[in-house]
């Protein structure tokens, strides 16, 4: 069970979030919807632990992994290390065969500088997900991929979240992608912000959506 | 055309270069040597074989610069362990570098001298006190620029060790230290050259062995090319330990970035 309740959160005078509720199962995926600069990535730093200063509570579980906007690799590091290190408990064997899954097990002894945005996006994912989180978090996970990229990246993220099960919060601008992955639909709006809508997502809903953001 | 493109390409090669700029160096010498005409000045450089070859075969050099050499390292390595951990704390925390930073300010300005000479007042006239002493002179310098690699710490980095709980030994190997090591790598150069020249200041004034202590004798002897030779001998141990220990150690840790 992940209880959110964020009562204020605020940079110095300036207000960024005022009464953000909502609860969420483990297995259950959230999108969070919102324009640039709303907080969505001030919410998920609050939720994953990262940033303390806000007035509210926060229950989540032990295991969590973040998706940041950015790789967030470390770049001094071998790729297979950037499994390794962050997960200890996790063999050099199911490393490699996390890197399999990803498609860069030629890669396992270069550097991440060495790799493609792409493949440091996925290599991201996969040490997400070598954790067998409790509650996943992610960013924009897909930003600035070409179309296949971000789809190959979006079918290999639900094939990890129907086999680890974890609670997901998926930040996304694209209506796509949150149809996809989440059954429920959080937007953000105003300054502060606060949650204008809690939708359960459907076809339905995503065609209207996807019409309406046309127009 | 061909020939320049060679030459070009040779200097590209760093060892080479280096030795080009040295050998400049000693030219330079020669003709000064040339242009002053008198040996108790300034010797030929060829000149100052004999005085080498005998305080070689005597013992007296090898001795002497061994002793420079342990103070070196006896001040090199808690100066070096107490700088990283004061100016890793002070980037961090902004109360310690508040408290501190005055303090660093009168250290960093306090002249070398006073503070030797301080210490072989307060201490007396030993090892301690001489040791004390270069180790407090370089703190400040190293803590500096510490403080400055601990400031450009990536917070994303932090973030993500934290999200995964990365243990507190782990974040430092693999997420801080990698980050601090540029830093580490400028303290230690420019930390190492200031400390033996401390050192032999120390010796000058008050040990009875080291180079420092040799420079002073022939001083008073007025023989310049002991002097040299004794000085020349600590710098060309210096100049193997910066080719064999720190630059291949620089190159290690940045072998990353070239990759
Ligand atoms: N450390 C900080 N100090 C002051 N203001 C901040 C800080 N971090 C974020 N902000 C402000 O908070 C607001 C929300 O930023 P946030 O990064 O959460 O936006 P976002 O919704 O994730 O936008 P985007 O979709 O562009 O990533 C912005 O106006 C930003 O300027
Ligand atoms: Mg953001």
């Amino acid at each position: 069970m992940i209880k959110v309740d964020v009562r204020q959160k605020a940079f110095g005078e300036e207000e960024i979030l005022h009464d953000i509720r909502f609860a969420m199962e483990i297995g259950e995926t959230v999108a969070i919807l919102g324009t640039s600069g709303i907080g969505k990535s001030t919410l998920l730093r609050l939720i994953a632990g990262i940033d303390p200063a806000f007035e509210g509570r926060i229950t989540r579980p032990e295991k969590i992994a973040m998706v940041f906007q950015e790789p967030v690799l470390l770049p001094w590091r071998s790729v297979l290390e950037n499994l390794t290190l962050v997960h200890p408990e996790l063999g050099t064997e199911a490393a490699h065969s996390a890197l399999e899954r990803i498609g860069i097990l030629d890669k396992a002894q270069l550097f991440p500088g060495q790799l493609s945005l792409g493949q440091q996006r996925r290599l991201a994912l996969a040490r997400a997900f070598a954790g067998r989180p409790e509650l996943l978090v992610l960013d924009e996970p897909y930003v600035s991929l070409d179309a296949a990229t971000a789809e190959e990246m979006l079918a290999l993220t639900e094939a990890l979240i129907a086999e680890t099960g974890p609670a997901v919060i998926l930040v996304t601008h694209s209506q796509v992608e949150a149809h996809r992955l989440a059954r429920r639909c959080l937007r953000l709006t105003g300054r502060p912000a606060t949650i204008a809508s809690d939708l359960a997502t459907g076809s339905a809903l995503l065609s209207r959506d996807v019409h309406h953001d046309r127009a | 055309m061909d020939c320049s493109c060679t030459l070009t390409k040779t200097l590209q090669s760093p060892a080479l270069v280096r030795a080009f700029s040295l050998g400049l160096l000693l030219l330079l010498w020669i003709v000064a040597a040339e242009l002053t005409a008198d040996t108790s000045v300034l010797p030929q450089p060829w000149a100052l074989w004999p005085s080498f070859a005998e305080a070689a075969a005597s013992g007296a050099l090898p001795y002497h610069l061994g002793m420079t050499l342990w103070r070196v390292v006896c001040a090199f390595v808690p100066a070096m362990a107490i700088g990283v951990a004061l100016g890793y704390l002070m980037g961090r925390v902004p109360a310690v570098d508040q408290w501190l930073d005055p303090w660093l300010v009168v250290f960093l300005n306090l002249p070398a001298l006073v503070l030797i000479v301080l210490c072989y007042l307060w201490i007396g006239l030993n090892e301690t006190a001489a040791i004390i002493a270069v180790v407090l002179n370089k703190i400040p310098n190293v803590a500096t620029i510490l403080r400055e690699g601990a400031r450009a710490l990536d917070p994303n980095l932090g973030a993500m060790a934290q999200v995964y709980r990365m243990r507190p030994l782990a974040r430092l190997r693999h997420v801080v230290m990698p980050q601090l090591a540029p830093f580490i790598a400028a303290a230690a150069r420019s930390g190492i050259a200031v400390i033996w020249k401390i050192v032999l200041v120390v010796e000058f004034l008050g040990r009875s062995s080291g180079i420092g202590f040799q420079i002073h004798f022939y001083f008073q002897l007025f023989d310049v090319a002991m002097v040299l030779v004794y000085a020349l001998s600590f710098i060309g141990v210096m100049l193997l330990v910066e080719a064999l220990i720190l630059q291949p150690s620089e190159r290690r840790v940045r072998r990353w970035r070239t990759a």
